[in-house]
């Protein structure tokens, strides 16, 4: 019984490592949601798009080679060079801006008028086109992420908990990883928020576009910086979610967690998105954990969605948001 | 001067409520329909029947389906992937649990199964709105193709997990499994078409059709002046569930014969139909027929050009599928949001003028 | 318009049976006191005016009254019984039709489809009948649609009947709903700020479809106005609003002269 409930605890914090990787995706959503109040669907995909842009980058890949090659009988590949991580990494970074300020000239520029629901319908194109981009660019087969990051079970938590309870925890030092770049992240995001002048400037966009406007705050320039950030966001879950599970197509459909993630901690908190991710990551572990001998397996599936469902019928507004009070 | 509707007087309310009430489009309605029932069965081919007809019949019915939720209700649902493996299994589950059933009632009672699944899942739209339900829905859709891939009591505990569709014949000719004739596919096909299109044109034109509206409209004024918010959402969840339903079953026992629910009804199929009624237009009945055939022809006819002509390989016309296709959704929402039903209505007012500019 | 405030002794209107009676209601949003312990009635037949500054609560009031926010404390009474708290739509049932301040009508819709809307609560045909345009569904749409043609003549507006109502000017988006609200044939209407926005023709065009719906339909109204010669000029009764509370009751030439009133509007040195 003590061994099932220290099991029951690792699969806990497990679950806890996974919700925090949930939450880093989540970030990015609750960014542009909070400035723009565009409902950003793509969010999923531009993770998947990020990391894929890198590892194409570190391996030298061509952009595009095969349709290259499709269309002028060549047959190139690679640039053969690799590059380092941290250039890597830099120009990914650099990929995402150009992506953020594509998004707002060919896309954001017109629609800014347009109900919340065109948006959010004009980002699952958004999704779409830069699914086949993505795939089109940098080839669609799974592939490993290359960096040093740590890996492999920490020692030092298996022997300690070994020790102290008569059972070792298997704790992931990826995880351990991520959880500390979701914690810096956030933070800086926090403070950037605070304290700098664009982070000002953000939070009175999010508070009233109008109003924004009329003090002279240019709301483009403001949709370009966020949806880097948020770019960049993804990209660093990208990074991670790739480090654990390579770097292929279902990625996008993990992030798509990250949406009753939000719906649990309300789309404009960023404590809620953490908060929101965390209970989602153990609720879905450990829910498999105690159903999969009765309703079998692969619930991760539709949990997260199914919880976000019912705590909305009982509270619509999420965990964070603010009462609604309707007016006609 | 080709078109034209002046000399023509509606003197009652009743003329005037008629779906073509001018006597130009009646009689080319009437004669699209002639050519569809009588002309087309008699010189389908297989290609054009499983490459063409058969995929736009059934995915226009899908379309019909989710436009009554969210052109006509204002309900977003990407749930539409799931709602047609619940057509598709229970269309299964009937057909091999009743042999004797006549497959067309299977079928229909197919679409009230996925109308019952539809109800429930729609009891959350009270409370929720907006995108927050579009990802409530995500629930029914990640849920449901759960349940048809862990369930094997859903594919009758078949060793590949699949399921594959009985032989039925209607009037002595089948019209399921591997022998069935191409002109047999369309024509019931075409009849599901055609049945549900007028059911769905009855029920926007009349009460539970405006009441839809308002709810899409403005959901609070619309509770104000009398409209059951509760009842009009419902019925809107099981009217387009019903469709859905319809076309999932059509989509597994007529057109592709054996499916597997994580495949053939992925969360993709569920944006699939979105993007034709975007495209199509919102709240049109036309609309859905042409998005759906827009979605369904273009990969069709990308995969001719650039596979067939320029001989590059599929996966690139696959992306480049992907690519148009978001780029147009795009296009579509800032260019011209009211989708092809506006611009065929466009090209009707320069009709009615032609050939004098002004 | 002034031939009405003259026959203010005309029997008919403010001596009939009470429509509506409401005791003692108090509205609370968290911790802020929308309304008051307000209390009044509207009798059958009558011009019912609820004047006062901004934020005193008169929305509010309409609002109540219609279903949409229900009061912490206090009784409604609708002829006759005692309302429980119910759903808008229920509310809509019983025969109480509204406008709004900031025009609600249902854009992408056509005018004739919002006229038509707003007789939802009158058409009976089932669901199935519906589906299958099948007789009485075809013969109830077209006796509904004569009745909403009626409407339409009498409001003027026939020139609009199939053109989506988000098009339409201001004026005219105004007329429509007045339009739609007395679709469902109410037995009170309620009218928010009917007058908002318009010019001098237009407040005279309104108030005398206001007038003529009340002398030819019989129909009571209660409205929400700040065009105080209007008011004065078409209402029977008046209730005066302030921070919520009830500062005033009577006919219009006892609230002209009620220090209350005056003080309110024009602010007391303090």
């Amino acid at each position: 019984m003590v061994e099932q409930l220290l099991y029951a605890i690792e699969v806990s914090l497990n679950g806890l490592m996974t919700g925090i990787l949930y939450s880093l995706v989540a970030l990015g959503f609750v960014l542009i949601f909070k400035a723009s109040g565009v409902f950003n669907y793509a969010q999923g995909i531009m993770v998947l798009f990020a990391a894929l842009t890198l590892v194409g980058l570190q391996a030298g890949q061509v952009p595009f080679a095969h349709l290259i090659n499709a269309v002028f009988g060549t047959r190139i590949y690679s640039f053969g060079w690799n590059l380092p991580a941290i250039a890597a990494i830099a120009l990914s970074a650099m990929v995402m801006v150009v992506l953020a300020m594509a998004v707002e000239k060919f896309i954001l520029k017109f629609l800014v008028h347009q109900e919340p629901v065109i948006l959010f319908m004009a980002t699952i194109g958004l999704a779409y086109f830069l699914e086949g981009f993505g795939e089109l660019m940098w080839g669609g087969e799974i592939k490993p992420l290359d960096l040093p990051l740590p890996v492999g079970i920490s020692d030092t938590i298996e022997s300690a908990t070994f020790e102290r309870f008569g059972y070792g925890f298997f704790i992931d030092k990826l995880d351990i990883a991520a959880a500390c770049v979701a914690a810096v992240l956030v933070l800086s995001l926090v403070l950037f928020f605070q304290y700098s002048k664009i982070g000002r400037a953000l939070r009175a966009v999010a508070d009233d576009h109008q109003a924004a406007l009329s003090v002279g705050i240019s709301l483009r320039y403001i949709w370009v910086v966020i949806w880097s950030i948020a770019g960049i966001v993804g990209l660093a879950a990208g990074i991670m979610w790739g480090a654990k599970s390579g770097v292929q197509f279902s990625l996008s459909l993990i992030a798509l967690k990250a949406l009753p993630v939000l719906m649990l901690g309300g789309f404009t908190s960023i404590p809620g998105a953490i908060l929101g991710g965390i209970i989602i990551g153990v609720g879905e572990k450990l829910f498999d954990f105690f159903m999969n001998p009765i309703i079998g397996g692969a619930t991760e599936n539709w949990f997260a969605y199914m919880l976000a469902l019912i705590f909305l019928v009982f509270r619509p507004q999420g965990l964070f948001g603010e009462r609604i009070i309707e007016r006609v | 001067m080709l078109y034209r509707e002046a000399g023509e007087f509606r003197t009652s309310y009743p003329d005037d409520s008629q779906t073509f009430p001018i006597a130009f489009d009646k009689f080319r309605y009437y004669a699209i329909l002639a050519v569809l029932f009588v002309g087309v069965p008699f010189i389908v081919n297989d290609y054009w029947a499983n490459a063409v007809l058969v995929p736009v019949l059934v995915w226009s019915i899908a379309a019909l389906g989710l436009n009554i939720l969210t052109g006509y209700c204002g309900q977003i649902s990407l749930g539409t992937g799931g709602f047609m493996a619940v057509g598709a299994y229970s269309c299964y589950k009937l057909m091999t649990a009743f042999p004797d059933l006549n497959v067309v009632f299977c079928i229909f009672l197919s679409g009230f199964v996925t109308a019952l699944v539809g109800i429930v899942f729609g009891v959350p739209s009270l409370r929720i709105k907006g995108f927050y339900l579009a990802v409530a829905t995500l629930a029914a859709q990640f849920f449901l193709v759960w349940l048809f891939n862990g369930v094997p009591w859903f594919y009758n505990y078949s060793a590949s997990g699949q399921i594959t569709v009985p032989e039925r014949t209607v009037f002595g000719i089948a019209v399921t499994g591997p022998y069935t004739e191409p002109w047999a596919k369309y024509l019931i096909c075409m009849f599901f078409v055609f049945v549900l299109a007028w059911l769905a044109r009855n029920l926007t034109r009349s009460s539970v059709g405006r009441s839809w509206m308002a709810i899409r409209d403005m959901d609070i004024a619309a509770e104000i002046i009398g409209v059951n918010p509760l009842k009009a959402k419902l019925q809107a969840f099981a009217v387009s569930s019903f469709f859905v339903g319809i076309s999932g079953a059509l989509f597994f026992s007529v057109y592709l014969g054996a499916v597997e629910a994580s495949e053939a009804f992925g969360i993709n199929q569920s944006f699939l139909v979105l993007f034709m009624v975007i495209i199509g237009g919102l709240g049109s009945i036309f609309g859905s027929f042409a998005g759906a055939a827009f979605i369904v022809l273009l990969p069709v006819l990308l995969k001719n050009l650039l596979v067939g002509r320029l001989s590059w390989p599929t996966d690139i016309a696959t992306n480049s599928e992907f690519i148009i296709v978001g780029a147009l959704i795009i296009f579509f929402l800032i260019v011209e949001p009211h989708g092809l039903a506006h611009l065929a209505r466009l090209f009707k007012e320069k009709l009615r003028l032609w050939p004098f500019p002004h | 318009m002034s031939d009405k405030a003259n026959s203010e002794a005309k029997p008919k209107n403010g001596s009939g049976e009470i429509l509506m009676e409401l005791k003692g209601i108090s509205l609370r949003f968290g911790g802020v006191l929308a309304i008051s312990d307000v209390s009044f009635d509207i009798k059958e037949g009558e011009i019912r005016a609820i004047i006062g500054p901004n934020g005193a609560g008169k929305s509010s009031m309409l609002n109540v009254i219609s279903g949409f926010y229900h009061p912490q404390e206090g009784e409604i009474w609708f002829r006759g019984e005692r309302r429980p708290s119910m759903r808008p739509h229920r509310v809509a049932a019983q025969g109480i039709a509204r406008t709004f301040q900031n025009i609600a009508l249902f854009k992408r819709m056509t005018t004739l489809d919002n006229i038509m809307t707003g007789r939802m609560t009158l058409m009976k045909s089932s669901f199935a009948a519906q589906a299958l345009w099948w007789g009485p569904a075809e013969r109830e749409e077209t006796e509904h649609r004569e009745k909403a043609e009626r409407i339409i003549d009498f409001l003027g507006i026939q020139a609009i009947r199939k053109i989506p109502v988000g098009t339409l000017p201001y004026g005219l988006q105004k007329r429509v709903e007045l339009g739609r609200a007395l679709a469902a044939e109410p037995k009170l209407l309620l009218l928010d700020e009917p007058m908002a926005g318009m010019n001098v023709e237009e407040k005279e065009d309104m108030s005398r479809f206001i007038l003529d719906v009340n002398d030819e339909f019989g129909t009571t109204i209660a409205l929400i106005e700040h065009d105080m010669g209007v008011v004065m000029d078409i209402s029977d009764r008046i209730v005066v609003m302030d921070y919520g509370k009830k500062i005033g009751d009577g006919r219009p030439a006892e609230i002209r002269n009620n220090q209350h009133v005056i003080d309110a509007y024009l602010g007391v040195a303090h």
